[in-house]
């Protein structure tokens, strides 16, 4: 038993670290195209707004997608709801309002967090600096999450946190592949070659996976591939199949718990039991595009209904 | 209490020489190098920050949070100053308990005619909606927290009975954590009585007193105005640290006649409730009406047994102002006995002889209105000028019943560190009481505020105050 308050701040904490490091992987995968492309770069900073979900508010303030504007606005700006910035006080702010149901590691990690970042993200960082920066916000921000794994309780409290973190996630990898969709498209593969290698590496990057598809698939990289290992592929911790699997497991535990079910419930076990089903294939066939904004609306869907389900609010 | 008598200070007679109760420590200080005792003062901030022990500061939406200063230097008190303490503290409180039930039944105590009617029936801190009602368990102070101040070897003198809703208890416990932390040695050296029982025992005086609905295992919740709240760190602590749940006011509404608590299975009633919430705000039907922070309806569930407000509704007459100097009689009336914990002497000025003494000796006196709070509408006679007083003299006639006044007192003072050593400074001290029906706890130690600005006399945190450990020894 929980107040409906604390499980909306356990769920919205998590959420929002999730989101503060997923914002950092994908600055660091834009900055290192850019890096790598010389002029053509410049043009990633806009799908990079764009996979923040962040386009509309950053044309409110700037004309030009270019690396200072999109670094200091997706890191520190107070106007852009999920700067990381905002991001880290508001999952600090839902740690406060929730302190008796954190252990005492998880609540320093997170206030440490917030402290650290609060302090380094105090002026604009420079590109010069935005590696260390990007590693400050990934290092911190698993500290929280270790702490949460190694030293609480497998109850709802841990279940709450978890569906925060995995329903943002989905969100995230599903953003992701849905801005560069077009170069998964099977004809991609034959515009090819190097340049779309590029924008693969990014989607890899985005989700800090570049490595782990390498070694899995023997440097064969193709858009199927891509597709498959983030859509599908259960290994990946970011894929979606894991994401929905992560979440369907949490709300079982729920149901166990609490001798509950409810909405949220079915719609988790039918997008999970569409996720295990399909092959990619099908999923080709079926439109990508569509696929994923199925798989991004059934998201927002599924995280209302918890909200209402588990009483977050009056 | 003349001005001219030395201020007495708590650890050192003369220059060198430390009294029986700090010798051990004063030994082990003389052993330590000072640049590393004020490295450990910074460690000790950065404790602070990091498990967020900080108060936020109204009106300043953007401003940090902020923390109370801590100093190093512990407060020691030994085992008999305390056991006298304790007795004073414990016949204080069980007074002011038999006085808030009688206040609100038959009123013997004004029918005795040993305290004025209309200081009752005339004051806002009295709650005719409490007339008849019988609290759960009888207790009407369930935590007290007793401000003292000492001017000499045996002279301890209560400036405050804080009856409603007292503060920092967590800077208590949060104080030892960090000296036990830094300092582990001298707590092997010294039997330093421990205070970190507090949580549990707050949660079984809260449990002993639950009301007739109760079924079960009592619930028992603490309310709290929020996280913008400037002790909203403490609310969370004491829940955390009892295990019971930290709950708004949107947190709660009325179910089958309980307050209960909206759970992600449904409505959960409490059984107790723990309020940090001033009696104005908990009910708007019955008190406050624009009240945001309260529960419509808890007047009327808590009146049924359907619910305990820990503290009681109404207790605030007990540590009102114009009541305090009626303190050693109510004391006496319900005991049978002598107060053993002085009173400052208090001048009524609505007394034709009191009137004239004040009147006398407005240069030497501390002169308040008896319902001003915050050190408003105040005069502090040997800090005022001529004209001052001569203006102040003029309010005090037209109006003599509307003031009360008191000594300046000569505060202990306890040296803290600064960066040229050890420099004393004034202190107070709140040591923290809980109230069960057949028992009354006082934990060893409490909070020591410290001016921190020499030759201050003001410890409110909000004026540069700081705190203190608080050692009881277990001599």
């Amino acid at each position: 038993m929980m107040l409906g308050k604390t499980a909306g701040g356990l769920f919205w904490m998590f959420r929002n670290i999730e989101r503060a490091e997923n914002t950092a992987r994908l600055l660091e995968a834009g900055w290192r195209i850019a890096l790598t492309r010389g002029d053509e770069g410049t043009n990633e900073w806009q799908s990079v707004v764009i996979t923040a979900g962040m386009d509309v508010a950053y044309r409110q303030k700037h004309d030009v997608y270019e690396a200072a504007p999109v670094i200091d606005f997706l890191l520190r700006d107070k106007d852009n709801p999920s700067s990381v910035l905002n991001s880290i006080e508001s999952a600090r702010s839902n740690g406060r309002m929730v302190r008796t149901a954190l252990s005492s590691e998880v609540w320093e990690a997170v206030n440490e967090c917030w402290m650290a970042l609060k302090s380094a993200l105090a002026r604009p960082v420079s590109e010069r600096n935005l590696y260390e920066h990007l590693a400050t916000i990934r290092y911190r921000t698993s500290v929280v999450r270790g702490a949460l794994h190694g030293t609480m309780l497998r109850n709802d409290i841990f279940a709450f946190s978890r569906l925060g973190t995995f329903l943002e996630r989905a969100d995230n990898t599903a953003r992701i592949l849905d801005v560069k969709y077009y170069v998964l498209l099977p004809s991609a593969a034959f515009v090819g070659s190097h340049i779309d290698n590029a924008q693969w590496e990014v989607i890899l990057r985005s989700v800090s996976a570049a490595r782990s598809f390498r070694w899995l698939n023997g440097g064969d990289i193709t858009p199927k591939g891509i597709a498959e290992f983030l859509i599908i592929d259960k290994r990946m911790p970011r894929s979606l199949a894991f994401c929905y699997s992560k979440i369907c497991e949490n709300l079982n535990d729920l149901a166990d718990d609490y001798g509950q079910r409810h909405g949220s419930h079915d719609l988790a076990e039918t997008i999970g039991r569409r996720l295990r089903g399909c092959g990619i294939e099908e999923i080709f066939d079926e439109g990508l595009h569509e696929f994923l904004t199925n798989a991004i609306n059934d998201t927002a869907t599924l995280a209302s209904l918890i909200q209402t389900d588990f009483r977050f609010f009056q | 209490m003349s001005k001219s008598r030395p201020t007495f200070d708590e650890m050192l007679v003369g220059e060198e020489t430390p009294r029986p109760p700090y010798s051990a420590y004063h030994r082990w200080f003389s052993n330590e190098d000072l640049k590393d005792l004020r490295r450990k003062s910074s460690e000790a901030e950065a404790f602070f920050r990091r498990i967020g022990i900080t108060f936020n500061v109204y009106g300043q939406a953007d401003a940090d949070e902020r923390l109370i200063p801590f100093d190093i230097v512990p407060r020691i008190i030994s085992g008999r100053e305390w056991s006298v303490l304790e007795r004073g503290i414990d016949q204080r409180v069980r007074a002011i308990n038999a006085f808030l039930h009688d206040i609100y039944h038959r009123q013997e105590i004004i029918r005795a005619g040993r305290i004025p009617k209309e200081i009752i029936s005339k004051n806002d801190a009295f709650l005719p909606e409490m007339i008849g009602v019988n609290p759960p368990g009888g207790v009407y102070t369930h935590i007290v927290g007793t401000d003292l101040v000492r001017t000499g070897e045996n002279e301890f003198y209560v400036l405050e009975d804080n009856a409603r809703t007292p503060s920092g208890v967590s800077y208590m416990l949060e104080n030892r954590e960090t000296m036990l932390q830094m300092f582990p040695e001298l707590f092997a050296q010294m039997k330093v009585r421990p205070v970190s029982s507090y949580p549990r025992l707050l949660r079984r005086s809260l449990a002993d007193c639950a009301p007739p609905a109760t079924s079960g295992r009592p619930v028992v919740a603490v309310l709290t105005p929020g996280i913008h709240n400037s002790a909203y760190f403490e609310h969370a602590f004491l829940a955390d640290q009892m295990g019971a749940e930290l709950v708004e006011s949107h947190d709660l509404s009325i179910e089958n006649g309980r307050v209960a608590m909206r759970t992600t299975q449904g409505f959960q009633a409490i059984d107790v409730l723990y309020r940090r919430v001033d009696d104005d705000y908990l009910d708007p039907l019955t008190f406050n009406p624009d009240s945001m922070l309260g529960v419509p309806g808890i007047m009327d569930v808590y009146r049924a047994g359907g619910i305990t407000i820990a503290n009681a509704p109404g207790t605030g007459i007990a540590d009102d102002k114009a009541l305090y100097s009626y303190m050693p009689d109510i004391v006496e009336f319900y005991t049978g006995e002598q107060a053993i914990l002085k009173n400052v002497p208090t001048w009524r000025c609505s007394e034709a002889d009191s009137l004239a003494y004040v009147l006398d000796h407005l240069s030497e006196l501390v002169v308040k209105e008896v319902h001003g709070s915050g050190g408003y509408g105040m005069l502090v006679g040997p800090a005022a000028s001529k004209k001052e007083i001569a203006a102040f003299e003029k309010k005090l006639r037209a109006r003599p019943s509307n003031y009360i006044a008191q000594p300046t007192l000569a505060l202990s003072t306890v040296p803290i560190l600064t960066k040229a050593g050890l420099a004393p400074r004034h202190v107070d001290l709140r040591p923290f009481v809980l109230v069960s029906p057949n028992r009354i706890d006082i934990t060893p130690g409490g909070l020591t505020r410290v001016a921190l600005k020499k030759g201050s006399l003001v410890v409110n945190s909000s004026q540069g105050g700081g705190t203190k450990d608080t050692w009881v020894l277990g001599d």
